[in-house]
C-alpha cells in the first residue's frame, strides 16, 4: 500500500477512480462522471487508461473547494459492474477502520 | 501545575481568531488547499484517511482535571467519543471536521490548550518526564526548563520555518522516561562540580528512515545559557541543514554528514559569537517560571498506612500495585500510572467517559493533576498511598487498571494504516492480537520488562526502531508485511535494534513474536535477565536460529 503521497507518475494496470476527502469535513468521497463528488465508492467514475485517469484526476484537482488531495486509485468490479476498493487502504477508507474502537456509538 | 500569564491566554485566544478565519477564507475558496496547508499544520490539523486529524499540546505532558474534562468535551462534541495519547505528550482526534475546528481551538483555549508546535517544519512541543517534580532523586523539575524553551520558540521565526520538524526532550532524573537520545535536542539536566545546574547538550538523535541515536556535543552547558546554546545550534542546522530534499533535512542528518566533532565545534563557534546576549537568561527570569510551576499542599503521611497493609491481602490489587505503582518523592505518596493498553484495546486511546471520570479521580487522588508519557499511558502523580485500595477500585471500574505498564503488552504503537495517511500497513491489529496472546498477567509478569513498539511505516511515529522488540510494517506486492527487530531501547543506554530476519506477513506476526519470547525465556540467564540485556549478552543470533529455523 504505498501511500498515495508519493504518487508521482500516472500509469495505472487496470479499473481506477480518483478519490480525496471532502474540504468541510474530511469525509472520504469520490468523484463522479458527472463532476462532482460522492461518498459512496459505487459513484465513482471509473477509467481504465492513464490518459483518462490522468484528466478525471485533473478535473477532479480543479475543484480544490469541494476536495482536498485528490490521487487515483485502484478498484475492482464485481458482478454487475459495482464498483468495490481495489486494496487494503481504499477498503479502510470505504469501510472504516479495521479495529474495534471500543467507544460508544 | 503551571498557570498561564496573561500574555500566554492573549496569544491562545488570538490565535484561534486566527485560525477562525483562515478556516472561513478556506472554506469560501478564497485559500487554496496549497495556502492553507501551512496555516492548518500550524494548528495542529492533519488530513488523515477518513477526516482531519487534530493534535493538541499536552506540554511537557502535564494536564490539569479541568483540561481533561475539556478533552472528553472535544472528543464528545466534536469527534466520536474518543481521544489518542501520542508518544509525544498530545492528543489525537481523528475524525474531526475542519468546518467544527475553530470552535473546538476555541473550547480548548478557555482552559490554556492548544495546538501550536503539534506539527509542521518548526520546533515541536518540548516533551519531558512524565514523572517530572515528583521523582525521587530528581535534579530539579525539568518542566521550568521545558516551559521556559517553549516561551522562548512559540512563534519565533528563527524556529518555525526549520527545514524539518525539531523536537527537544528534557529529563533529569538518571533513568530516561524521556527518550532523550531519539530526539533532534536530548537535555540531561544534572549539576556541575560547583552545584550549578545545567544540561549535558545531545543532538542529532531521531528515528524515521534513517535511524541515529544522539550525541552529546557539550557535557555541561549552564541553565542560565540554555537558550542561546540551542538558538546557536538551531543557527548552524539552519545554515547548513539541507532544504531540497525532505529526507535529508533533519538535523540528525546534518550531525552524521558534518561529523559530531565539527558539528560541535561550529555550535560552539557560533555561540561564541553571540557572546553575552539577550538570550542570557536571569534569575528572575528563571525564578518567574518556576514560580508559576504550583506543587500540592502534601500531608505528612506515614510511610505504610494502615489502608495499605490490609490492602495487601488482596492479590489483585497487590498484582496492581506492584506494577503501576512508584516511589514519589515525598513520604507517604505515589505515582500511580494508568496503563491505555487494555486487553484487546488500541494503545493510547481513551474515551471521554474514562477522562471524565479521570479528571474526577485526578480531583480526589491526585490534586486534580494527570500527566502523559510517552509510552502512551497517564499516570496521577501525587496519590497518597492510604488512597490507592480506592483509586484501584475506581481504576478497575473504568478499565484503567491493567496491571501491564513496562511488560509485553504496554504496547506502543501508531495509527497506523487504519488511519494515518502515510502508513503502509496496518499497527493497532497487531497490538490488538499481541495483547491477547499475551493476556495472561501471570505470564506476562514471567516474562518481565518487555518493551514492544510497532510503527505502520517507516517514518516510526512507533519508535519500532527502539523497542527492545520493534514491528514495522511494510507493503509487498500489494500484501502488509512487518520486519522485526530485537534489543532496541529508548532510555539513557538508548540503542537500535537489529532485524532478526526477513519480513513476515501480517497473519503470522503474533507467532514470530511469541516465539522470539519463548527463545527469550529458554536462553535467559535467570529470570531477572530482562529480554533487551538477553539481547545484549548473546546477540540477534541464538534467538534468530531458534525463531526462524523452522520458518
Amino acid at each position: 500500500m504505498t501511500s498515495p503521497l508519493e504518487q508521482k507518475k500516472i500509469r495505472i494496470t487496470g479499473p481506477s477512480m480518483v478519490t480525496a476527502n471532502r474540504t468541510w469535513d474530511g469525509a472520504v468521497v469520490y468523484r463522479t462522471a458527472q463532476k462532482g463528488w460522492s461518498t459512496e465508492i459505487g459513484d465513482s467514475a471509473v477509467v481504465s487508461t492513464s490518459d483518462d485517469a490522468r484528466a478525471l484526476l485533473a478535473e477532479a484537482t480543479a475543484d480544490d473547494v469541494g476536495a482536498v488531495g485528490p490521487y487515483i486509485a485502484p478498484v475492482e468490479l464485481k458482478d454487475g459492474g459495482k464498483v468495490k476498493p481495489g486494496n487494503l487502504r481504499e477498503h479502510i477508507r470505504a469501510k472504516g477502520v479495521t479495529i474495534d474502537l471500543r467507544v460508544p456509538a | 501545575m503551571y498557570a498561564y500569564d496573561e500574555l500566554d491566554r492573549t496569544l491562545i485566544n488570538e490565535r484561534v481568531s486566527e485560525f477562525r478565519d483562515q478556516v472561513k477564507r478556506r472554506l469560501s475558496g478564497e485559500l487554496t488547499e496549497d495556502e492553507f496547508k501551512l496555516l492548518r499544520l500550524q494548528n495542529g490539523v492533519y488530513l488523515q484517511l477518513h477526516a482531519y486529524m487534530f493534535r493538541v499540546a499536552i506540554p511537557y505532558g502535564t494536564l490539569s482535571s479541568k483540561q481533561l474534562r475539556r478533552f472528553a468535551h472535544v472528543a464528545r462534541r466534536y469527534d466520536r467519543g474518543y481521544g489518542h495519547f501520542t508518544t509525544r505528550q498530545n492528543i489525537q482526534f481523528n475524525w474531526i471536521k475542519l468546518a467544527e475546528l475553530p470552535d473546538a481551538l476555541a473550547d480548548l483555549a478557555e482552559v490554556g490548550i492548544h495546538a501550536m508546535q503539534t506539527s509542521g517544519n518548526n520546533m515541536r512541543n518540548v516533551t519531558s518526564d512524565q514523572w517530572a517534580g515528583v521523582a525521587p532523586g530528581e535534579v530539579e523539575d525539568p518542566r521550568i526548563w521545558s516551559e521556559l524553551i517553549r516561551q522562548h520558540t512559540t512563534l519565533h521565526p528563527e524556529f518555525s520555518f526549520l527545514p524539518r520538524k525539531f523536537k527537544i526532550a528534557i529529563t533529569a532524573s538518571e533513568h530516561d522516561r524521556a527518550a532523550i537520545k531519539i530526539h533532534d535536542i536530548g537535555l540531561r539536566l544534572h549539576k556541575n562540580a560547583d552545584g550549578e545546574t545545567g544540561f549535558e547538550v545531545l543532538v542529532g538523535g531521531g528515528l524515521g528512515r534513517t535511524p541515529f541515536i544522539a550525541k552529546t556535543i557539550k557535557p555541561f552547558v549552564h541553565g542560565r545559557d540554555i537558550l542561546s546554546y540551542i538558538e546557536a545550534i538551531l543557527r548552524v542546522y539552519n545554515q547548513y541543514g539541507r532544504r531540497d530534499n525532505i529526507y535529508k533535512a533533519r538535523i540528525k542528518i546534518l550531525v552524521h554528514e558534518l561529523g559530531i566533532e565539527k558539528f560541535a565545534k561550529e555550535v560552539e563557534e557560533e555561540w561564541n559569537q553571540m557572546g553575552d546576549s539577550e538570550l542570557r537568561l536571569d534569575y528572575a527570569a528563571i525564578e518567574e517560571v518556576r514560580s508559576r510551576f504550583s506543587y500540592p499542599p502534601y500531608e505528612k503521611l506515614p510511610h505504610m498506612p494502615d489502608e495499605l497493609k490490609r490492602a495487601a491481602h488482596d492479590p489483585l490489587f497487590e498484582r496492581w500495585r506492584k506494577n503501576s505503582v512508584s516511589p514519589h518523592k515525598v513520604q507517604g505518596y505515589s505515582i500511580v500510572t494508568l496503563s491505555l493498553k487494555p486487553v484487546g484495546g488500541p494503545p493510547g486511546d481513551a474515551t471521554a467517559e474514562q477522562m471524565d471520570a479521570l479528571a474526577d479521580l485526578a480531583d480526589k487522588y491526585s490534586f486534580g493533576e494527570i500527566r502523559v508519557g510517552h509510552e502512551q499511558n497517564l499516570a496521577l502523580p501525587h496519590v497518597a498511598k492510604r488512597d490507592l485500595p480506592q483509586l484501584f477500585k475506581a481504576l478497575d471500574r473504568l478499565g484503567l487498571a491493567t496491571p501491564n505498564v513496562n511488560l509485553v503488552t504496554d504496547i506502543i504503537a501508531c495509527p497506523g494504516l487504519d488511519y494515518c495517511s502515510l502508513a503502509n500497513a496496518r499497527s493497532i491489529p497487531i497490538a490488538q492480537e499481541l495483547t491477547r496472546r499475551f493476556a495472561n498477567h501471570d505470564t506476562a509478569d514471567l516474562i518481565g520488562r518487555l518493551h514492544i513498539n510497532i510503527s505502520g511505516c517507516i517514518n516510526a511515529c512507533g519508535h519500532h526502531h527502539v523497542g527492545h522488540i520493534g514491528i514495522l510494517g511494510v507493503e509487498k506486492n500489494g500484501e502488509e508485511f512487518y520486519q522485526i527487530t530485537i534489543g532496541g531501547r529508548a532510555d539513557e543506554n538508548a540503542q537500535l535494534g537489529t532485524l532478526i530476519g526477513p519480513a513476515v506477513p501480517y497473519a503470522e506476526v503474533a507467532d514470530v513474536i511469541e516465539d522470539i519470547v519463548e527463545a527469550y525465556l529458554a536462553l535467559r540467564d535467570r529470570p531477572e535477565e530482562l529480554f533487551v540485556d538477553t539481547v545484549k549478552r548473546l546477540g540477534v543470533e541464538p534467538i534468530r536460529e531458534r525463531v526462524y529455523a523452522t520458518r
